[in-house]
């Protein structure tokens, strides 16, 4: 359950609207069903009134949308950004992706966002509505009369329980009180999977890519991948939009979208939320930011605007590759 | 029954300026290494991009080894110590992949180091006989 309501986000939105701060406005709006909750432009309060909603569905990052919108949008666009957000928000100042005077950041706080897959594991499918009450959330399905209640702890998205921090890195007004930077358990699945034979892994690896359906939701949705030209894209580099042709393709895929965010990644989960196939896509990135820890000192990307990512800087005495395994942990 | 050999099949990005040339003094000091290796001269060892190890695998290499100047010795002041972090990330990436680390290897070799560059060879070539073939990393539409 979120503390902020809908109608203080569009109260906000409204004044600003109202005295020319800003020309449009960046939220969220209701898709076809409550939790799948779209990002959404809006230029007029009655236009916000009547579609703009705020609640446990809106994990949507919305500072992507900027790079795009603020090219076409006249005047400063008012986006909502929670703790997380602020992190990509900052990451894509620091790679000269839009404006800064272009966006009016109002930082929202946040409780954590729920996962309607985990909302589907306690009450199956066909789920008609969800509404928040309190600390649980009310389900109606389709196949049951009575509304089913759950915990809204109990079905937070993963980013969510190992949350990095509540603390906003940018804005430009804050609603509600600001958080703290958190010690969290995200890295504990990656040194999880290291800690298992290169056979184990190999498997583990294999069953979840094996489940990609290169639809490049990930690679859409993602922060860190906003360039003009996608190698995605690009037929001629054996690895453009298509299914995968075996199992070489997936990895390929795989380790390029990964690698290519290496060092930017600001672990916002994004990747991961949308794959409709459940790909635990953060546990790529995460292995990535983790190795940038150990061998090169800790690194938040988006902690600060124009921090030096840890790939396109070293010191004389780096680690060398071969040191890497030398040091243990993992099985050999 | 003859069995056949099992020779693996080596990807050596080198350097022209230090590792590819080393090669060269092994050559002509006649230090052997296996004719498995094969050679590919690249500008600077920065010029390696992760994909080129990823598409050698593809293209059937069973081990990808990476040459280039001693760190301080970059013909372009700095390249290698980009590639030292690169190949690091990238090598216990596919080491999480479960992908054998034997596989990858970075070194670095000056155009002296004749006799480095061949020991050099010879011991990745042996680890990865030791592996056997990439089944791994293997795209089988690139197999003859
Ligand atoms: S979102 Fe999931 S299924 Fe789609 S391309 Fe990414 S990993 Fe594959
Ligand atoms: S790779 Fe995933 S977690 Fe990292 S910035 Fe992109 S969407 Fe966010
Ligand atoms: S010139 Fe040899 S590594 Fe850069």
């Amino acid at each position: 359950m979120q503390k902020i309501t809908r109608d203080q986000l569009i109260e906000k939105a409204a004044s600003l609207l109202g005295n020319g701060t800003v020309s449009c406005v960046l939220g969220w709006e209701k898709g076809e069903f409550d939790y799948d909750v779209t990002p959404a432009l809006f230029e007029t309060e009655s236009e916000l009134r009547e579609k703009f909603v705020f609640g446990d569905f809106c994990g949507a990052n919305l500072s992507k949308y900027l790079v795009s919108k603020t090219r076409k949008c006249e005047g400063r666009i008012l986006v909502f950004l929670k703790p997380c957000d602020t992190y990509s928000f900052n990451q894509l100042l620091t790679e000269h992706r839009f404006d800064r005077e272009k966006a009016y950041v109002v930082g929202i706080p946040c409780e954590g966002m729920a996962d309607i897959e985990r909302v589907k594991e306690l009450c199956g499918d066909g789920i008609s509505s969800v509404t928040a009450d309190g600390d649980e959330l009310v389900v109606t399905t389709l196949y049951d009369d009575e509304p089913v209640r759950v915990k809204a702890e109990s079905v937070l998205a993963e980013r969510c329980v190992n949350c990095k921090s509540k603390k906003h890195v940018a804005y430009d007004e804050l609603i509600g009180e600001d958080g703290e930077v958190l010690s969290s358990a995200r890295f504990d699945e990656v040194a999880r999977l290291e800690a298992m034979t290169p056979d184990e892994r190999f498997a583990f690896w294999q069953n979840e890519l094996s489940k990609c359906i290169r639809c490049n939701a990930c690679r859409n949705v993602c922060p860190a991948c906003t360039c003009e030209r996608c190698v995605f894209d690009n037929p001629s580099s054996g690895v453009e939009n298509k299914a995968a042709a075996n199992s070489f393709e997936e990895k390929m895929f795989h380790i390029i979208r990964a690698f290519h965010v290496a060092g930017r990644c600001t672990d916002c989960g994004e990747c991961s939320r949308v794959c409709p196939q459940n790909i635990p896509l953060h546990l790529l990135n995460r292995k990535f930011i983790k190795d940038i820890d150990d061998f090169y000192g800790e690194y938040q990307a988006g902690a600060e605007v124009g921090s030096r990512a840890p790939l396109v800087n070293y010191t004389f005495d780096d680690l060398e590759p071969g040191e890497v395994f030398e040091r243990g942990g993992q099985d050999a | 029954m003859q069995v056949k050999e099992y020779k693996p099949l080596i990807v050596a990005f080198c350097c022209n300026w230090c590792s590819y040339a080393g090669a060269d003094l092994a050559g002509n000091n006649r230090l052997s290494y296996p004719a498995d290796v094969k050679i590919i001269r690249v500008p600077c060892s920065c010029r390696v991009n992760p994909m080129f190890v990823l598409r050698a695998f593809q293209r059937g290499a069973d081990g990808v080894i990476i040459c280039g100047c001693h760190p301080g010795d970059c013909h372009y002041t700095s390249g290698n110590y980009y590639t030292r972090r690169r190949m690091a990330l990238l090598f216990s990436m596919l080491d999480y992949l479960g992908i054998e680390r034997d596989r990858t290897r970075l070194e670095w070799v000056s155009a002296a180091e004749g006799a480095k560059f061949a020991a050099t060879m010879n011991d990745f070539v042996e680890k990865v006989t030791a592996l056997g073939e990439n089944k791994r990393l293997e795209d089988l539409r690139c197999k003859k």
